[in-house]
């Protein structure tokens, strides 16, 4: 029943909005020796819950554990794999790229045909901002790379099932307002 | 305003609240307000001032698991909550309930490196079930019922409460919560899902070869009786974990011992064999399966389990049932049917027999072994009327192989975190709990030496713990692993010990010293004759090895086993 192969997961976990949560996770994956790749955080819509979304790479089976250890964390509301669900994953980057008046126009295109935006103009560099799946941005940045990538950062995955709310999104709620 | 209190004296209310009779502790600066708060009431919990605070996270420990209920254990900030942190460990790993309540140093120094500070929260988050940290006297009272309802609910832990001292000094209106707010909390307190209960039953009815492994959630969940009922009615063979003893009488016809590394042989060979495994309340770990992908090979394995994470984390299960052990055996015994397994029964009674001929007491020696004084405390105890605390080594394993635990919750002692250390202080817990009882420590003289100062404890409570020291001159079973696996070279094992006898009377405790087999009896009656505490130095024979042994990382079937006894061997 269960799929041995190792492949990327992305889960999403629910949890109380306090001091020192993401230090109680953070510990989790390290002493427990899980391969995780990527984390997000931030707030949801309802206050005091913030949202998590994280990329881990194993088996089912080590995702179930990832996911059931976590959920023992009292902070935890509540976790979902979402890796079989029909679901939008983005991500976001910024990319401070070298821009000198032999490139600009050139990377001005690239910059156009990926739908990405250049939010600073500096004299020999822009920062750029790109939106979408970690496929495309990372396609952009390694067309970027040819012109010089002075600084970087990324936000790492946050995903959302697709369709009405979900029913863990459900769970999640009545488990906040009936405890 | 005579109904504000402080938060020295809200940490006392909750306790009181929470039906606490006795905490372990030792002040400090961060925690004083909290114990000069203590001295406003009149009938206070009572403290016990501990030497070490180690000791009082065992304590605390020790008297959790003779009684069920919370152990409490308090101490001041920075060292004094980092010398906690190995009893909370200890909890951790054994699934034990606990609150312990640390002094931290005020608001104004947090994370200014001050005096006596520590980042306890951050320390303790890997061995504690939860924690908090409490900057502000509003948030107390609550995170005091948190973790109370937190240490005892679901599968059991110990929980921290750091407190700043500016709180324990301010003041608030109090009262004691009567609900928790904790949505993410699942102690899984219901019934399990009646389908997988149905599945486990349907296994159970097919087996051939079945055989139950109850642990330590069978005694958490007070369910011994069902779990007997269960052998009984379908002439099910019990093996237990090693903290599962007591869960099912050591003398009952269906019961097998206990299994893995240094599990009886007819055990390991039953738990190998069998075709469906009922595993209730145990976490299938390395020491009793042996290489995971090598455990109980031909076997269905039911796992029954309060934490869903237990399910599949180190051997496939073919039936995981997520409840309570009590609610989970209620919904089973009825639809498991009557019936007798005969074949597979007198195939364990054989493996049995070929066990005792190679029993080390069938093997004729003068000398007084380790397991003859086990055996003589055995009969002494009227058969085991009596609690044990043992302490981490070769005598704990002895300790489980010869002395018969009929009752739950009789032996008390550091399995999953192996904390050497543990015993003297765990039964000082024990003793407060169960003040009737006649309790034993059995320790090494390595292990023994590592908390001996709670001997002060002992005496300052007037406690009449009996101390049988297995001493061996050796830290025993490190040299056991040196004999077998670094060809018996003996780097950093033999003590230089103190003369015990002398050290007890130090401390006000008689003792005696016993080198001769025939001793043996009429020393431990002397000591439950003697009204206090008695401690034995048990002089035993150096090189005795615990058999069988199964190494770390091969299947259970591939033991060492004791050689034959003289004589014998033509048969084997």
């Amino acid at each position: 029943m269960s799929d041995q192969s190792i492949k990327r997961h992305t889960m999403i976990a629910w949890m109380e909005d306090k001091p020192g949560v993401l230090n109680r996770v953070a510990s989790l994956f390290r002493r427990r020796n899980y391969n995780i790749e990527s984390l997000a955080v931030g707030h949801s819509e309802t206050p005091g819950i913030s949202r998590m979304t994280f990329v881990a790479k194993g088996t089912d089976r080590d995702m179930r554990q990832i996911q059931t250890q976590l959920d023992k964390l009292i902070n935890v509301i509540d976790i979902q794999d979402v890796t079989y669900e029909p679901v939008v994953m983005r991500e976001l980057a910024l990319i401070k790229v070298k821009a000198s008046n032999g490139s600009r126009a050139e990377v001005m295109q690239l910059v156009d045909i990926y739908r990405a935006r250049v939010i600073d103009v500096d004299l020999d560099t822009l920062i750029v901002q790109i939106v979408g799946p970690e496929d495309r941005v990372a396609s952009f940045i390694k067309l970027l790379s040819n012109f010089g990538i002075e600084e970087m950062t990324r936000t790492g995955r946050i995903a959302m099932v697709r369709g009405p709310k979900s029913e863990k999104q459900i769970e999640v709620e009545e488990a906040v307002s009936s405890s | 305003m005579s109904d504000l209190k402080t938060g020295g004296q809200i940490i006392w209310e909750s306790l009181m609240k929470e039906g606490v009779e006795v905490v372990f502790g030792l002040p400090g600066g961060a925690i004083l307000p909290a114990y000069d708060d203590l001295m406003k009431y009149e009938y206070p919990v009572h403290h016990v001032l501990v030497t070490h605070e180690q000791g009082a996270s065992h304590m605390a420990d020790g008297y959790a698991r003779a009684t069920g209920r919370v152990g409490v254990c308090i101490a001041t900030s920075g060292p004094g909550a980092t010398n906690l942190t190995t009893g909370l460990g200890t909890a951790y790993m054994d699934s034990v309930p606990m609150v312990a309540i640390t002094g931290q140093v005020p608001n104004s120094l947090l994370g200014r490196d001050g005096f006596q500070e520590a980042d306890v929260q951050g320390i303790s988050i890997p061995v504690t079930k939860h924690n908090y940290l409490i900057t502000d006297i509003k948030d107390l009272a609550s995170a005091i019922k948190e973790a109370f309802y937190i240490a005892r609910t679901g599968r059991p832990g110990p929980v921290l409460v750091d407190i700043a001292k500016d709180v324990l000094q301010a003041t608030t209106e109090y009262e004691y919560p009567e609900t928790v707010y904790l949505p993410g909390y699942k102690p899984n307190l219901n019934a399990p899902d009646p389908a997988s209960v149905t599945r486990a039953a349907k296994l159970l009815n097919e087996a051939k070869k079945p055989l139950i492994v109850s642990g330590q959630g069978v005694s958490i969940a007070k369910a011994e009786k069902e779990l007997r009922e269960l052998a009984e009615k379908a002439n099910i063979p019990v093996a237990t974990s090693l903290l599962g003893i007591g869960t099912f009488p050591a003398t009952h016809p269906l019961a097998i011992a206990w299994g893995g590394m240094h599990g009886e042989a007819y055990t390991n060979y039953a738990m190998q064999d069998c075709d469906v495994m009922f595993a209730v309340g145990a976490r299938l770990d390395d020491r009793l399966t042996g290489a995971f992908d090598l455990f109980a090979p031909n076997a269905k394995i039911i796992h029954v389990d309060i934490d869903p994470s237990e399910m599949g984390k180190n051997i496939t299960i073919d039936t995981p049932v997520i409840g309570d052990a009590l609610l989970t055996l209620r919904e089973l015994l009825p639809q498991v049917e009557t019936t007798e397994h005969p074949a597979w029964l007198a195939q364990i009674r054989e493996w049995k027999e070929e066990t005792t001929d190679r029993d080390i007491l069938t093997q004729e020696t003068d000398e007084l072994v380790a397991p003859y004084v086990i055996q003589q405390m055995w009969h002494a105890t009227n058969e085991g009327d009596a609690v044990i605390v043992s302490d981490v080594g070769q005598h704990q394993m002895w300790e489980a192989q010869y002395f018969y635990h009929t009752k739950p919750r009789s032996l008390l002692t550091s399995g999953g975190a192996g904390t050497m250390g543990y015993a003297l202080p765990a039964a000082i817990g024990a003793q407060m709990g169960r003040p009737d009882e006649e309790i034993w420590v059995v320790a090494g003289d390595g292990g023994f030496q590592m908390t001996m100062v709670e001997l002060s404890t002992v005496m300052q409570e007037r406690l009449p713990i009996k101390i049988a020291i297995i001493n061996n001159g050796f830290l025993g079973m490190v040299r056991q692993w040196q004999d077998v696996f670094y060809n018996k070279r003996h780097s950093g094992t033999p003590l230089y010990n103190p003369d015990f006898v002398k050290l007890a009377e130090a401390y006000g405790i008689p003792a005696i010293s016993v080198t001769k087999k025939e001793d043996a009896y009429a020393a431990i009656k002397k000591a439950q004759e003697h009204d206090g505490p008695f401690l034995i130095d048990f002089q035993v024979e150096e090189f005795t090895n615990v058999y069988p042994m199964v190494a770390p990382g091969k299947s259970n079937v591939d033991m060492i086993r004791r050689p034959m006894p003289a004589g014998l061997e033509d048969e084997a």
